[in-house]
C-alpha cells in the first residue's frame, strides 16, 4: 500500500481509454464488397455470440424502485419476462407461476454501467503478461481493437458483477492519441470475448490528449508537446477524410483500382460517419475546448470526455455540444493535469445540464460506483446542489448507457428494456449497502446468498484459498 | 548521544503552545470510542486538551460554544499509513519527499533506516487540507521505497511548522517485503530476508563494538553508521518495524524474523493476513488493513477479500484501517464503512480509524478517543461518520477550529458561476 504516487502514475497511463463500438450483430461476411451506391463500413468480422442465460419470469416486489427514468417508487414492483422489463409500477399484473422475490426494505435499480474500464486488457494479476491495454508503438493506433486484448478470465469481471455492474465499456489505454476501438461487454462468464459482446452496441474510439501521449512519445519521435499532439491529431483526421473520399469515389464510379483497406482509417472514418463514438480522455478545461474545436473542424462528435478533472470549468461548453462527462468522484493529485479537481465536479456539470457519469478506470472502483456517486452527491449538497437518489442513480446507469449508445436497450427500468436489474440490500448510496442479486437479461447472474449463483473464473480454480475474493 | 533521534527530540521540545481557548461542543451525540454514545453530550476543550466529556458537564462562562444538536461528535480520524505532507503532485518528482531514491539499486533491497521524513514535511501542503476538512486530523506520514524505507512520524494535520505538528518521531521504521517492493531486479524472497537479517546483524554487532568502530577496528558493515544507529531502537523492541507483506507465508516470515530478533512488529497491508490470523494473534502483531482490496493484483494477494479486517478481529488481531492513500486519505471513512458492510461491527470499524492506530503507534495516551486529558482533535458530523452522505461541520485540531477550506473548495467556489469576473475571485 502506499505505493500511491507510482501506482497512480501507472494507472494514469492505463487510464484514458475510451471508445465504443457499433458492431451490429450480423454474421461475418467473407470480404469487403464495395457497394455500387455508397461507401460503407466493413462488415462485422468478430460478431457477438452472446446469448442470455436461462431465466424465468420474475416479479420483484416490496422494494424501493429507482427506475433511473426519474421515478422513485416505494413498495414498487418490477416484472421481468423473457429477458425484458415487462412492467414497472406500484403494482403490476404478473402471470401465474412467476418467481417472486421479496425486496422489502431493499432497493431495485437498473444494472450498473461503467463506461470506462480496463478489465480484461489490464487483467488481474497485474503481471507484465497481462499488460494488454496500450499498443504504445505509435501515437495513432486506431486500428487496434480492445476486444482482441480482453482476457475473459479476468477475476475482476466477477468482482464487478458482485458490485452490480452488468455492462462495461473496455477501452484501450491513453498512451496514444488514438488508442483504438473499445468494446462494450455484458458482464457474463464466457470462454470467449465474443460471448460477452453486447449485441448491437456501437464501437467507440479512444482518444487521448495531454500528458500521457507526450510522455510516452516525447523522446520516441513525438509528439513531444500539446501542440504536437494537436498537429498529429489533425493530420490523422485529414488522412481519414481523404480515405473516405477515395472509397466514396470508388463506390460511385467503380473505375480504376479498388482502394486498399486501412484498418486505422476505417475506424476513423467510422467516427466521421457517426457509427463509432468518440471517448476522449482529457483532464484540462483548455484541452477539452481544443478537442471540441477540432471535432468541429473535421465534422465529428465527441460522445464523452473521460476523467475531465476540470470539466466543471467548461461545463457550459460540454452542455452546448451535448458531450457527456465521464468523471471520478474524487481522483486527483497524481499529475499536473489532475491538480485542479473539486469533489463538486459531477454535481456542477450535472447542474449545467451535462450528462454526468461516474466512471471507474479502476478494477476496485468499478465495484463501488454507487459509493462513488454518493460521495459526489454529498459534495453537491455542500454547495446547495441537491441531487435526489432518483437522479443520482442515472449517473451510473442511464447516462453511461447514453454515452455507449445503448440507452434504447439498457440503463433504465422501463418496459421493453433488457432486464438488467440489481437488488441492493438497502439504499445504494449507503456505504453499508451491497448488491444482493444481479440480473442480466432477466437471468440471475449473481446472488450473494446462494453459492451456486456466485461465478468463479477459471483463474480462480484450484489456485485461490477458499473464502478468498469476496 | 544518538544523532538520528536528536531530530525527533528537538521537534518535540519545540512543540508550540496549544490554543488557549475554551470551547464547549454541546447537544450532539458524543461517541468517545472508549465508551457508549452520549446523547446530548458535551465535549469541553481547554488549552488544546479535552477537559471533560459527558452528559452533565459544567460549561465555564465565556466558553465559545459549538452547537452540535442533532449531530455526531467524535475524535478526529487517524490515518495510519500515508505520504501526506511529503508530496504535492505525484508525477512531479521534485515535490516527492517520501523516498530516498537510489537509481543504481534495481533490486529493491536499498536500506535507508536513518532517513526520517520529518524535514520533508510541508505544513503548507495543499494536500493536507483536502483530507483535514473531511475529518482526518492525524496521520502517520511514512517513507516508501526500498527494503528499509526509513522512519515514519505521527503528525497532527495543522500547524505552520513541523514542530507544531509532530506527535512522535519516529513512530515506526518502515520496511517492505512485498512483491511490489522488490524492485525491477525482482530479488528472491529469500534474498530480501537475507539482506534484512544482514542489516539487523550488522546493527547488533555495531552496537556491541561502537568504540572499536570509531577507532576503525571493526569489520566493514553493509550499511552506513547512521543506518546502524537508527536501527537500535528497533532491535531494542521500542520502535516498531512496520513491514509491508501480503502473502500469508510472507507474513509468517516477518513473524519469524521478529521472533529471531525480538522485534516489535506491525504488518502493513497484510492482504492474506486473515489466513494466518491465529499466528498474528498469538504474536500480538497488529495489521494495517486497506479494506477495499479484494483483487488478486499479484500472486502474493490471491487471498484478497473485503472481509480481511472482520476475520482478523474475530481472531483477536489488532487492526487499524488505512486508506493507503495520500491525495485521497479522506476515503479512510469509506474504507471503514465498507469494513462494516463486510462483517466488522461498527464500533470496531470506528475504533480502527481512531484509537487502534493510536495504540499501535504508542500515542494512545494522547490520541484516539474523547477522554479528559487527551489532545482535542474533534470532529462534528451531521450524521454517521462512516456514511458517504454525511458532511463534516466542524474540525478541531489541538483545540483550534480549522476552517473547512482547501484548494479544492476554493476552486469550486471560484467556478460556482462561470463569468469573466472569475479570475478576480479568490
Amino acid at each position: 500500500m502506499n505505493r500511491a504516487p507510482y501506482a497512480l502514475v501507472l494507472a494514469a497511463v492505463a487510464a484514458c481509454s475510451q471508445g465504443q463500438a457499433r458492431p451490429a450483430n450480423r454474421p461475418a461476411t467473407p470480404a469487403q464488397q464495395p457497394s455500387a451506391t455508397a461507401w460503407r463500413p466493413p462488415a462485422n468480422p468478430f460478431p457477438s455470440t452472446y446469448r442470455p442465460f436461462p431465466s424465468t419470469a420474475t416479479l420483484i416486489r416490496g422494494g424501493t424502485v429507482l427506475t433511473a427514468a426519474g421515478q422513485e417508487i416505494r413498495n414498487g414492483q418490477v416484472l421481468l419476462v423473457d429477458g425484458k422489463i415487462a412492467a414497472v409500477g406500484a403494482t403490476v399484473d404478473a402471470p401465474a407461476g412467476v418467481t417472486i422475490i421479496d425486496a422489502t426494505g431493499r432497493y431495485v435499480t437498473p444494472g450498473v454501467i461503467d463506461d470506462h474500464s480496463h478489465l480484461g486488457v489490464y487483467a488481474s494479476p497485474e503481471v507484465q503478461s497481462h499488460s494488454d491495454g496500450n499498443e504504445a508503438t505509435q501515437p495513432n493506433t486506431a486500428e487496434v481493437w480492445a476486444e482482441h486484448s480482453v482476457w475473459p478470465q479476468d477475476p475482476g469481471f466477477i468482482r464487478a458483477l458482485e458490485g452490480g455492474v452488468t455492462t462495461m465499456q473496455i477501452l484501450p489505454g491513453s498512451a496514444n492519441l488514438f488508442g483504438g476501438r473499445s468494446v462494450v461487454l455484458k458482464n457474463v462468464p464466457s470462454r470467449t470475448v465474443q460471448g460477452m459482446k453486447f449485441p448491437g452496441a456501437p464501437y467507440g474510439l479512444k482518444m487521448a490528449c495531454g500528458e500521457n501521449p507526450k510522455r510516452v512519445y516525447g523522446n520516441r519521435g513525438g509528439p513531444q508537446t500539446r501542440m504536437g499532439e494537436m498537429a498529429a491529431d489533425r493530420q490523422s483526421w485529414l488522412r481519414a477524410i481523404a480515405y473516405r473520399e477515395k472509397w466514396e469515389r470508388w463506390d460511385r464510379e467503380h473505375t480504376g483500382t479498388q482502394p486498399d483497406r486501412d484498418l486505422e482509417l476505417e475506424t476513423m472514418v467510422g467516427v466521421l460517419r457517426g457509427d463509432i463514438l468518440v471517448h476522449n480522455h482529457c483532464y484540462r478545461a483548455d484541452e477539452m475546448a481544443q478537442m471540441i474545436d477540432m471535432s468541429h473542424e473535421f465534422g465529428y462528435r465527441i460522445r464523452s470526455f473521460h476523467h475531465g478533472v476540470e470539466a466543471y470549468k467548461v461545463r457550459d461548453l460540454l452542455a452546448r455540444d451535448s458531450i457527456s462527462g465521464s468523471l471520478w468522484a474524487d481522483w486527483w493529485g497524481f499529475k499536473m493535469e489532475a491538480l485542479d479537481f473539486t469533489r463538486a465536479n459531477l454535481a456542477l456539470v450535472h447542474e449545467a445540464g451535462v450528462r454526468a457519469i461516474v466512471h471507474s478506470d479502476d478494477p476496485t472502483g468499478i465495484q463501488k460506483l454507487n459509493q462513488e456517486a454518493a460521495k459526489a452527491m454529498e459534495a453537491g449538497r455542500e454547495i446547495g446542489i441537491i441531487v435526489p437518489d432518483s437522479t443520482a442513480i442515472r449517473w451510473i446507469t442511464a447516462n453511461p448507457a447514453w454515452a455507449l449508445g445503448i440507452d434504447r436497450m439498457v440503463g433504465t427500468l422501463e418496459p421493453g428494456k433488457n432486464a438488467d436489474v440489481v437488488i441492493w440490500s438497502g439504499n445504494p448510496f449507503s456505504v453499508y449497502t451491497r448488491a444482493d442479486q444481479v440480473f442480466i437479461d432477466g437471468a440471475l447472474m449473481f446472488d450473494r446468498f446462494n453459492p451456486n449463483r456466485r461465478p468463479r473464473t477459471d483463474f480462480e480454480v484450484g489456485l485461490f484459498p477458499a473464502e478468498a475474493g469476496r | 548521544m544518538n544523532r538520528s533521534l536528536s531530530i525527533a527530540a528537538a521537534l518535540l521540545l519545540a512543540a508550540g503552545p496549544a490554543a488557549a481557548q475554551t470551547i464547549a461542543i454541546t447537544g450532539g451525540t458524543v461517541y468517545p470510542v472508549t465508551g457508549a454514545p452520549i446523547r446530548g453530550g458535551t465535549v469541553l476543550i481547554q488549552n488544546g486538551r479535552i477537559a471533560a466529556v459527558g452528559a452533565n458537564v459544567a460549561i465555564p462562562a465565556g466558553a465559545q460554544r459549538i452547537d452540535a444538536t442533532g449531530k455526531w461528535v467524535t475524535p478526529g480520524l487517524f490515518e495510519s499509513s500515508t505520504n501526506m505532507g511529503l508530496v504535492e503532485v505525484g508525477a512531479v518528482r521534485e515535490t516527492n519527499d517520501y523516498e530516498i531514491r537510489d537509481a543504481e539499486n534495481e533490486r529493491g533491497d536499498q536500506v535507508a533506516a536513518a532517513f526520517n521524513v520529518a524535514d520533508g514535511i510541508n505544513p503548507r501542503s495543499m494536500v493536507i487540507p483536502v483530507s483535514r476538512i473531511a475529518g482526518v486530523t492525524t496521520a502517520v506520514s511514512r517513507p516508501s521505497g526500498g527494503l528499509i524505507a526509513g522512519q515514519a512520524i505521527a503528525i497532527d494535520l495543522d500547524g505552520n511548522r513541523v514542530e507544531d505538528m509532530v506527535i512522535a518521531s519516529p513512530v515506526a521504521m518502515f520496511a517492505d517485503l512485498s512483491e511490489s517492493g522488490r524492485g525491477a531486479g525482482g530479488s528472491a524472497r529469500g534474498g530480501q530476508t537475507m539482506r534484512l537479517r544482514e542489516v539487523l546483524e550488522d546493527a547488533r554487532a555495531w552496537a556491541r563494538n561502537r568504540q572499536a568502530f570509531e577507532r576503525g577496528e571493526t569489520r566493514d558493515f553493509s550499511v552506513s553508521r547512521l543506518d546502524l544507529e537508527a536501527l537500535q531502537p528497533v532491535l531494542a523492541g521500542r520502535e516498531p518495524l512496520a513491514v509491508e507483506a501480503h502473502r500469508a507465508s510472507d507474513i509468517q516470515t516477518v513473524l519469524r524474523i521478529g521472533r529471531e530478533y525480538g522485534l516489535k512488529l506491525i504488518i502493513v497491508g497484510g492482504t492474506e493476513a486473515w489466513m494466518v490470523a491465529s499466528d498474528l494473534a498469538q504474536a500480538r502483531v497488529p495489521v494495517l488493513v486497506k479494506v477495499l482490496n479484494n483483487l488478486p493484483g499479484r500472486f502474493e494477494s490471491l487471498g484478497a477479500t473485503y472481509e480481511n479486517a472482520a476475520r482478523l478481529r474475530r481472531a483477536g488481531v489488532q487492526v487499524a484501517i488505512t486508506s493507503g492513500e495520500t491525495f485521497k486519505a479522506y476515503n479512510i471513512r469509506q474504507e471503514a464503512g465498507n469494513a462494516v458492510a463486510y462483517g466488522l461491527p461498527w464500533e470496531e470499524a470506528f475504533r480502527a480509524i481512531t484509537l487502534a492506530p493510536a495504540q499501535i503507534y504508542g500515542v494512545a495516551d494522547r490520541y484516539g478517543s474523547l477522554e479528559p486529558g487527551k489532545v482535542a482533535n474533534v470532529v462534528v458530523w451531521d450524521g454517521d461518520p462512516l456514511e458517504l452522505l454525511t458532511r463534516v461541520d466542524h474540525v478541531l485540531i489541538r483545540g483550534r477550529e480549522v476552517p473547512l477550506v482547501s484548494r479544492e473548495t476554493q476552486l469550486r467556489d471560484r467556478y460556482r458561476r462561470i463569468d469573466d469576473a472569475r479570475a478576480y475571485r479568490p
